[in-house]
């Protein structure tokens, strides 16, 4: 099958994904709620428990971690869409058309993608109104952001092999959230690395969330110069070592989700 | 080209479960065969599995003179399924969902939006077509499925129990749709658990139980496999059905079927005459009855005989019967 041939039907998918989001504005709704409740909640009510370091504001701090989480949660959606496509006898449809194999695939990461530039720019706004501000320059601010979408465009098929292989959209939004909740909070998203026990430290120090934090963060200029950045190399090339996992993640996952589609069926 | 349709020894099994073990089937060009069976007899995983869902664990099939392992593509490109639950995006209007089927059959927008409204007008969608398809009834949504499996004129359809589900005037309705494709030639098998439907729309009829085929014909061969004339009665006093039955059962031509207070049975020669002797037996046992008459066999009696679910006799009657009519 032609890669035109996949980006046509894939833009077909993803055209239809997105018409749900018109006739159902409540999930608009939803996706810009919990990182706007998000960054105010860590901004007032965590903000002054937690030391971010001597001299670093806790909000410039936590943004690229809230950012991070956010994407990284609004992964689930993609899981939660295909099991319903699939619970509800859609995938069948589908599956019998002679249609480009990844397309369903493509075209529901890619609408995806829509979701996250809406809530990212939500929570910037939301960000600057709590007093948090880039001092990077436009382009390394603008790389933050692609970095954020192509980091949350990986998780997604991630999420979309789940949504494929749990029986039901009830179960895929707890399994996900067995996944996400440690990944994000095992991280230095929302507390500084050093914070945690020695043992723990090392999980955190190579987890990719807390890398593509760290990348964010320094893209947008709120590391400070007194922050303590660990020895690792992880740490010390957050960008890159974020960008090793995104093409880690593409190769293993599209392959095995386009393959599990192949064998799915209706339940 | 002669079979448009040729499947052999499909075998599909779930863990414990064969769904199918070993099933043939043959549908010629222009005709319809109908896949007559209970819940849980394998008609879903037989059409899945022709339909390029699935792959069988053994057996080929051949879909148009096309492969379904070597070439799912090729045998979707000439296929249309109307599976068993409708695959209509309940978000999209009528409209939407039949130009989206179109786009990835490979039509251009124009055309396929072109496509969508004729579809849309046949089935009588029309005023609704742009109405998200949330807003439509079981009926309209299964015609909607099923347009969707008419984008692309493919020379065969396959319709997973279109009517199940349905209240009798939709029921009304999607056969008059039914018998239309096949007034225009399509070659189409359809599923169903309703004999009537079979009998009303298919030129042949595999009756499937538990993963195989248990009898093969047009209605009429079924009909004549079962015999004759058929008494049917329903007794007054369910206490009294054992009696009924051991009555009915003296002068019956084959088992006699049990469903609740009623009872049944096949009865050789002069029915009539037969009835009035039992007439006169039940009365003289005292044995009060709701109705009792005398019947043509129906599809029904061939299926209750041929599976056995409703009958209450053991297997064995059930293998007899299997190995009666299975060639
Ligand atoms: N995905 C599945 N997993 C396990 N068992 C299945 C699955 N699909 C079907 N079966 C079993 O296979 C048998 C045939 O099912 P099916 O083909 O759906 O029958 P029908 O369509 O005639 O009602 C049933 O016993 C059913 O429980
Ligand atoms: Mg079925």
């Amino acid at each position: 099958m032609s890669p035109l041939r996949v980006a046509t039907d894939g833009w077909v998918v993803a055209k239809r994904n997105l018409i749900k989001i018109k006739r159902v504005p409540e999930i608009m709704v939803f996706v810009l709620m919990s990182p706007i409740m998000f960054v105010l909640l860590f901004a007032y009510v965590f903000g002054g428990a937690i030391d971010a370091g001597p001299g670093l504001d806790y909000k410039e701090f936590l943004i690229g971690g809230i950012f991070a989480q956010t994407v990284v949660f609004g992964a689930t959606y993609s899981g939660a869409a295909l099991a319903e496509d699939m619970q509800k006898g859609f995938i069948d449809r589908f599956r019998s058309l002679p249609m480009s194999r990844s397309a369903v695939l493509v075209g529901r990461t890619t609408s995806d993608v829509v979701y996250n530039v809406v809530s990212l720019a939500v929570m910037a706004i939301t960000g600057l109104f709590v007093g948090w501000r880039a001092h990077g320059s436009i382009l390394e601010t603008a790389a933050a952001f692609a970095l954020l979408l192509v980091f949350a465009y990986a998780i997604s098929w991630v999420m979309a092999f789940i949504g494929l292989i749990v029986p039901s959209v009830d179960v895929i939004n707890n399994a996900s959230f067995l996944v996400i909740m440690p990944l994000t909070f095992v991280s230095n998203a929302f507390v500084p690395l050093e914070s945690f026990p020695s043992g723990l430290r090392h999980v955190v120090e190579w987890n990719p969330v807390s890398a593509i934090t760290q990348g964010v963060r320094e893209l947008f200029g709120n590391v400070p110069d007194g922050m303590h950045v660990p020895e690792v190399w992880s740490m010390q090339h957050p960008v890159l070592y974020t960008l090793l996992w995104i093409v880690l993640i593409l190769l293993v996952f599209v392959p095995l989700s386009v393959r599990q589609y192949q064998r799915t069926t209706g339940k | 080209m002669g079979e448009m349709i040729q499947a052999r020894g499909l075998v599909k099994r779930y863990g414990e479960v064969e769904a199918l073990s070993g099933l043939d089937l043959t549908v010629p060009q222009g005709t319809v065969l109908g896949l007559l069976g209970p819940n849980g007899a394998g008609k879903t995983t037989a059409v899945r599995i022709l339909t390029t869902l699935l792959k069988p664990d053994d057996g080929q099939a051949e879909v148009a003179g096309v492969d379904v392992l070597a070439d799912p593509n090729g045998v979707r490109r000439r296929i249309g399924l109307s599976g068993q639950y409708a695959a209509v995006d309940e978000y999209l209007t009528g409209f939407e969902n039949l130009q989206m089927v179109g786009r990835l059959y490979g039509m251009s927008a124009r055309r396929a939006g072109a496509r969508a409204r004729e579809l849309l007008e046949r089935f009588g969608l029309t005023d609704a077509a742009d109405r998200p398809s949330k807003t439509y009834s079981g009926g309209m949504r299964r015609r909607l499925d099923l347009a969707g499996a008419l984008v692309a004129e493919p020379p065969v359809l396959v319709l997973d129990e279109p009517t199940t589900g349905l209240d009798p005037r939709s029921r009304q309705q999607m056969w008059d749709v039914i018998r239309d494709l096949v007034g225009s030639g399509a070659t189409l098998l359809l599923t169903t658990q309703y004999l009537e439907e079979a009998d009303l729309l298919a030129d042949n009829i595999v009756v499937i139980d538990q993963g195989r085929a248990i009898a093969e014909g047009t209605a009429d061969e079924l009909k004549s496999q079962t015999g004759g004339e058929r008494i049917e009665l329903v007794v007054a006093d369910g206490a009294r059905t054992d009696d009924a039955a051991r009555l009915l059962g003296e002068i019956a031509a084959g088992d006699v079927i049990r469903r609740d207070r009623g009872l049944s049975a096949a009865v050789s020669g002069d029915g009539a005459g037969q009835l009035r002797v039992l007439l006169d037996r039940l009365a003289e046992a005292d044995i009060a009855l709701l109705d009792i008459g005398l019947r043509r066999p129906t599809l029904d009696d061939v299926f209750l005989e041929l599976t056995g679910h409703v009958a209450e006799a053991g297997d064995s009657q059930t293998d007899d019967a299997t190995e009666e009519v299975s060639r």
